[in-house]
Order: C-alpha cells, then sequence, then structure tokens
C-alpha cells in the first residue's frame, strides 16, 4: 500500500515536471521582440504561455486557434477602436486572465465581442475588464468553460443597441462565478444552456434583464445579486433550475419583476431575497415549483400567481411591508400555500402551537380589481377600496375562496444565516488589473 | 339677541375699531382727508379692520378646546406611527391614510358648527358699516389658521423630527392644502341653509362624497369605460376631487407609481415632478378659492 502511494506521488511529480518542461513562455508586446500580437500567437507551440508586457495595444482582432494561456500584465489594454471584434478563441483548453478590453465594434450582420469563444471547450476567462464592447463575453456552443472575477461594463446610455454582458448560447456546464456585469442589454443571457453553475455574481443596471434565460435545464444559480434592472430577471421554458440565496432587488418600472417565471417546472426557488421590486416574483405557466424560505420585503406585488400555475408550493416564506402580498387572475387556485409569515394577518393562536387559527387569504379584492382593470390602481389607499377590502375579509365572495394559507406562522420566521457571498471559498484572487480611463473613447 | 358677557370678546366695548368715536386711526384719517377719502386709505382701513376681525376670531377659536385637541391627537398618532414602522417611507404611507380621513372630517365640521355658533356675533358685525365680504374673510382665515396652526404642530413637528424629507414636506402641504379646501367648503355649506342642523348634515355629507362616494363612482365610470384609454379622464376626474389629488400627489413622491403601470408612468410624468407639484397646488387654490367665492356671493346676498 505505502510503496504503491509512493509510487503514484513519484510518478505524478515527474508528469508535473515534465508538463512544465515542455512547455514554452513567450513575451510579446511593447519593449519585447514580438510587438504584435498575433505574431506571438501564431508562432506559440500548443500548452504555450505567452505573457503580454503594459502598454495600449489597437492590434486589432486577436485569434487565438491553438491551446494557449495568454496572459497580461499589469494595464494591459486591448483596444478594437470601434471596430473589430478583440479576441476571438476557436480552440480548446485556453485561458486568458488579466486582459482589459475596450471598444469592441457594433455590426447589425455579426455580433461582435470583447472575448468570443466558439465551438470549443475547457476555457478559462479570469480577471478581465470588458468595457464599452457590443457583447461583453460571447459563448457560443461550448462546454466546460469556466469565467471567474471578469467585470463586463457596457455603455448603454450611448448606445442603446448593446449586446450582452455575458452571453452563452448552447453550451454545457459551464461556471460563472464572481462576475460583474453592468450597463449592457441582458446582464447574463443563457439560450440552451445545461448543467452549468452561476455562483455570486453581481448584475446590476442593465437596460433590460440582470439575468435572462430560456431553454436552459438544470442550472444552479446560487449567491447572485440582481439589482436595479430594467426589467428584473426573466427566466423562461426551463425546468429543473435551483435558484438559491440570491438577491432580487430595487427593480422598479412599470414593467419590471424580481424575477419573471415563465414555463418553469420542477424548479426550486429557495432562500432568495426580494426586496423594493414592483413585483417580487411573477408566475405564468409554471407547474411544480418549491419556493421555500424566501424572504419578500417592501414589494408592490410579493407573488403574482397567474391562474396558469398549478401545483407550485409556496412554503416557509416571510411576506412583510408589501403593497400586496398574493394576486391572481382567475378563480381556481391549484397552488399551496402554507406556513407562510404574513405581516397583514390578523387572526390569534388560542393553542400557542405558533400558527394562526384561522386561514389566510392573501389576495384581497382590489388586488382583483386591478388585474383586470390596471388603471384602478389610482385608488389605492383611498379609504373606499379599505372597506371594500374590509367587506371582503368578513365574507369572502369575490376573491379565490381556496387560495389560502391554512396555517399561517404567528411570528416572522426566522431564516439560518446563509453565508453572505461564497468570496472566502474561492480559493484565490488575482490581483485586479487597475484601468487607465484615458484610453476609453467615450 | 346678545347678551353682554364680561368674558366673552363679542363685547361691544372689546372693538374699538368698531366703535365709531374709540378708534384714534379713524379720527385722524377723517382729520387729515376731510370728506374724501383716497382710495389707498380705504384699502388700508379694511385691511386693518380685516386683522382686528381676524385676531378676535383666532383667539375664540384657539379659546376652544376642540383645536388644541386636534393637535394633540395628530402628534400622539404621527409619532406612534412613526415608532412602529421604522422605515420613514412607510411611516409616511401609514400617516397619509390617517391624514386623508381626519383632516377633512375634522375641518369641515369645525368650521360649520363654528360658523353657526358665531352667527349672533356675525350679525352684530354686519350690523356695523363693514363689509359683508370682510366679515366672512375673517371668519375663514381664523378657522383656517388655528386649524393650520395644530396641523403644523401636531403633524409637523413629528415629521421633521422623524422624517425630514422632501416626501414629508409634500404630506404636510397637501394636509394644509385639504384643511383650507374643507374650512371653505364648510362656509359655503353653512351659508347653504339656515338650519343649523341640515348645515352640519350637508357639510358630512359632503365629507362622505369626497371620501367614499367620489371613488366609489370613479371605479365605476373606470369600469364601465374599461375598453377606452381612461388615463386622462382619470386625472381629470382625480383632480375634480381635493382628497384624491391629496393622496394621489403624496403617493407619487412615495414611488408607488411603478406599480401602476401606464397610467403610474403618465401620472408620475404629469405629477411626480415639481411642475406637477405646482400644478396640484394650483388645481388645490380653486378647491379653496371657488367654494369661498360662491359662500361670499350668498353670505352677502342674505338677508340675515
Amino acid at each position: 500500500m505505502k510503496t504503491s502511494l509512493f509510487f503514484i506521488l513519484i510518478t505524478s511529480a515527474f508528469l508535473l515536471n515534465s508538463s512544465c518542461m515542455y512547455a514554452k513562455q513567450l513575451l510579446c508586446g511593447k519593449g519585447t521582440t514580438l510587438p504584435i500580437i498575433q505574431n506571438a500567437l501564431d508562432n506559440a507551440e500548443p500548452g504555450d504561455t505567452i505573457l503580454v508586457r503594459s502598454g495600449h495595444y489597437k492590434q486589432g482582432n486577436l485569434f487565438i486557434k491553438k491551446s494557449l494561456m495568454l496572459l497580461g500584465e499589469k494595464n494591459v489594454i486591448l483596444d478594437g477602436e470601434n471596430k473589430h471584434e478583440i479576441i476571438t478563441v476557436t480552440a480548446n483548453q485556453v485561458c486568458i486572465k488579466g486582459f482589459t478590453i475596450i471598444n469592441s465594434g457594433v455590426m447589425s450582420t455579426k455580433d461582435l465581442a470583447g472575448i468570443k469563444i466558439l465551438a470549443c471547450r475547457n476555457i478559462v476567462l479570469e480577471n478581465n475588464i470588458v468595457i464599452n464592447c457590443n457583447f461583453g463575453i460571447y459563448l457560443s456552443n461550448t462546454k466546460h468553460c469556466l469565467l471567474r472575477e471578469n467585470t463586463v461594463k457596457g455603455n448603454v446610455i450611448k448606445d442603446p443597441n448593446t449586446g450582452n454582458g455575458i452571453h452563452v448560447w448552447k453550451a454545457d456546464s459551464i461556471q460563472i462565478i464572481k462576475n460583474e456585469s453592468t450597463g449592457q442589454r441582458d446582464g447574463i443571457y443563457f439560450e440552451f444552456v445545461t448543467n452549468s453553475t452561476i455562483i455570486n455574481n453581481f448584475s446590476h443596471e442593465n437596460l433590460r434583464y440582470g439575468l435572462h434565460f430560456m431553454f436552459s435545464h438544470s442550472n444552479t444559480y446560487t449567491h447572485n445579486q440582481f439589482t436595479k434592472n430594467g426589467a428584473g430577471v426573466a427566466v423562461m421554458y426551463s425546468h429543473h433550475v435551483k435558484m438559491y440565496h440570491n438577491s432580487f432587488d430595487h427593480n422598479w418600472g412599470s414593467s419590471a419583476y424580481g424575477i419573471l417565471l415563465k414555463d418553469i417546472s420542477d424548479s426550486e426557488v429557495m432562500y432568495n431575497k426580494f426586496e423594493y421590486n414592483s413585483a417580487g416574483i411573477y408566475m405564468e405557466g409554471s407547474n411544480r415549483i418549491k419556493m421555500e424560505q424566501n424572504s419578500f420585503y417592501n414589494n408592490g406585488w410579493a407573488l403574482r400567481i397567474q391562474a396558469s400555475c398549478t401545483d407550485n408550493f409556496i412554503n416557509r416564506n416571510n411576506f412583510t411591508g408589501n403593497t400586496f402580498d398574493v394576486s391572481t387572475n382567475g378563480e381556481t387556485q391549484l397552488n399551496n400555500f402554507s406556513n407562510n409569515y404574513w405581516d397583514k394577518y390578523e387572526g390569534y393562536d388560542l393553542n400557542k402551537d405558533g400558527f394562526g387559527d384561522i386561514p389566510y387569504r392573501p389576495v384581497s379584492l382590489f388586488s382583483m380589481i386591478i388585474e383586470q382593470l390596471p388603471p384602478s390602481l389610482l385608488l389605492i389607499r383611498s379609504f373606499m377600496v379599505y372597506l371594500l377590502d374590509k367587506a371582503e375579509k368578513i365574507i369572502p365572495s369575490l376573491t379565490p375562496i381556496h387560495l389560502m394559507d391554512e396555517l399561517p406562522q404567528m411570528r416572522m420566521i426566522k431564516f439560518k444565516e446563509t453565508k453572505k457571498s461564497l468570496s472566502s471559498t474561492l480559493p484565490y484572487l488575482y490581483y485586479q488589473p487597475k484601468l487607465n480611463i484615458q484610453y476609453l473613447k467615450t | 339677541m346678545f347678551t353682554p358677557n364680561t368674558n366673552s370678546p363679542h363685547r361691544i366695548e372689546s372693538f374699538p375699531a368698531l366703535s365709531l368715536q374709540g378708534d384714534e386711526e379713524n379720527i385722524t384719517l377723517r382729520k387729515t382727508t376731510s370728506t374724501r377719502m383716497s382710495a389707498k386709505e380705504t384699502k388700508a382701513g379694511k385691511k386693518y379692520l380685516m386683522l382686528r376681525l381676524l385676531k378676535y376670531v383666532l383667539l375664540d377659536i384657539l379659546k376652544n378646546r376642540m383645536v388644541i385637541f386636534y393637535a394633540l391627537f395628530l402628534f400622539v398618532i404621527s409619532t406612534g406611527l412613526f415608532s412602529i414602522s421604522g422605515d420613514p417611507t412607510k411611516g409616511i404611507a401609514s400617516l397619509l391614510n390617517v391624514i386623508l380621513l381626519v383632516t377633512p372630517l375634522l375641518s369641515i365640521i369645525f368650521a360649520t358648527i363654528y360658523f353657526y355658533n358665531s352667527y349672533e356675533f356675525i350679525e352684530l358685525l354686519s350690523s356695523q358699516p363693514i363689509q359683508r365680504k370682510t366679515i366672512l374673510y375673517s371668519q375663514y382665515a381664523g378657522l383656517t389658521i388655528s386649524l393650520l396652526l395644530s396641523l403644523l404642530t401636531g403633524l409637523g413637528i413629528p415629521l421633521l423630527i422623524f422624517a425630514p424629507t422632501y416626501e414629508s414636506l409634500i404630506l404636510l402641504l397637501a394636509a394644509c392644502g385639504l384643511t383650507m379646501a374643507f374650512v371653505s367648503l364648510a362656509l359655503l355649506s353653512a351659508l347653504l341653509t339656515r338650519d343649523k342642523a341640515r348645515g352640519i348634515g350637508l357639510s358630512i355629507l359632503l365629507w362622505f362624497y369626497f371620501t367614499i362616494l367620489y371613488d366609489a363612482f370613479l371605479l365605476m365610470i373606470m369600469f364601465a369605460f374599461m375598453d377606452y384609454p381612461m388615463e386622462t379622464v382619470t386625472l381629470v376626474m382625480v383632480a375634480l376631487n381635493p382628497i384624491d389629488l391629496a393622496r394621489v400627489v403624496v403617493l407619487m413622491q412615495l414611488d408607488i407609481s411603478a406599480l401602476m403601470g401606464y397610467t403610474g408612468a403618465m401620472m408620475q410624468e404629469i405629477l411626480g415632478k415639481s411642475q406637477g407639484v405646482f400644478a396640484a397646488t394650483f388645481v388645490m387654490m380653486l378647491w379653496i378659492i371657488l367654494p369661498l367665492t360662491i359662500a361670499a356671493g350668498k353670505f352677502k346676498r342674505r338677508d340675515l
């Protein structure tokens, strides 16, 4: 046993050593023998490492067609001069680290991006800053990629036709960790992406959605924050989606949602926070979703659940300070509400078991009226509306009678403290390339 | 008709400005300008008279404990609401509900009752060479100022302590506007009927109409014409009710408009900005001035 272990150790050490021995390191860029980066990329053998000296490069489009490691020193700026795409990767096993990529071109026939990965696998993008590009990071037909600690910053005010921050199309097993995306059309965009993990990203102030995915099954989203996006987060036509510990806040607007669930099934929405959204969750055609231990705080509507939703379990959530707790547009009710805390609950608890003795009906008459007649929201907080709601509470006749929480909590549920972010669990932090703003064409 | 009472300000002796010989200024005026007084001086004299009358009305109302109770009530309610909800914005929102209900009701009923109670005093004043308009306006000003004073102390101080923001300023202004408009409506309803009970009944009816019935009608109309674009119409209809106007203006500041979809966006466009507040102020001014002018006309032509 001991000898075999020793043998394995020796061989692995040898293997590691050998891989280092054969891989070359190339230095290119300003003040070196290879001032043109593309030449270095062409000269390198697969497995080589290319280090780019700091400087401001206007060298058009870089094509990476071999398995390479491309590293930037501090302040390496690749400038597309508003004409070109900047880095295009078409080879497997490529790592790009520490670049600042600015000013890609815009084309109506082609999606130009800061970094584009086309039909390959095992790509690592780390510590890059992409600024003022049409698409930030664009992955197409790829597998097994890692995007970590990148920043994408668009200029949506200048260019309303901007693309998405992190755009992934037809991919599998992608990990997107600790990135920031802002000022783009969609912060993170997924289409036909499966088995991927999206952790600890911050997507804010995008023109449309903070996160937008369609036909993307079996993905996990945890510890992300989506703030102040034009229309919040929209997820559609997917199943087996897991969303944990995310925070959706300040998505205010006439058609903004914390999260829009459209045709989502067999999914879990748990431990999330919804704060200051026009609608915390808007559900349409969604089935078998487990919603637990979320907190809905100060939203316009905490939950808008359309009649096309069935078999959803909404348990143990906190609903506090929302203008409307739940609204729906139909009479039938096929979802299960139980053990939630509602701050508007006025019941009592005689047997002191912590649950109210009379059921709570979270749908008010006024919210039903609004579903049919949106302009009537003008009468919100009118005394007449208050009277209507009270009358309906006493004798429910127009609101869906079966939509109720049979066992509402008497006290606010205290959730277990969850880790605020995963930054502590990330193995290491690279140096953060500093940005020299004067290079930016504004 | 009039029983002398040593404590009452209604005694003739306590109105030197009203007695024909007692006022020194009047005498000097007469001396300097012989028989014909210039327009300017008449105006100044009228203003002086109005201030004098206002002083007595105001002192009389402030002796009435009702106003003090009103201020205390507002103070307790607003401090209580702010202490319960830690968030000042939420405090303002819940305070709005109370204000919209209480301020109009108290203003209109208090003003009506006070007007009927001081009817004899008004009759006495009418026997003096004072314009009817001056009498009514001084009554109005006295009522409004006393109610506004209690509003400012009862509501203004807690707002200043707990939420010194732009929103609370708007809320306070809305409350002031409502007070002024409903005192004006109260005088109108008091002058529409001679009978005290009917007058008070009318003012309660007015309050009921503006608080509940109007919104119910609005909802009915919205439902009836739901297939048509109703945004402009509803906006106009909101302006036709001072309570609705105050409510919508304050809510627009509280960022609730985002819930309202297209209507909210339009409302925000029109009412959310400072010009919108000015426009709303203008409409509210109409609500103050129009009933008062009609009431003044009624009072002028009235056979006392």
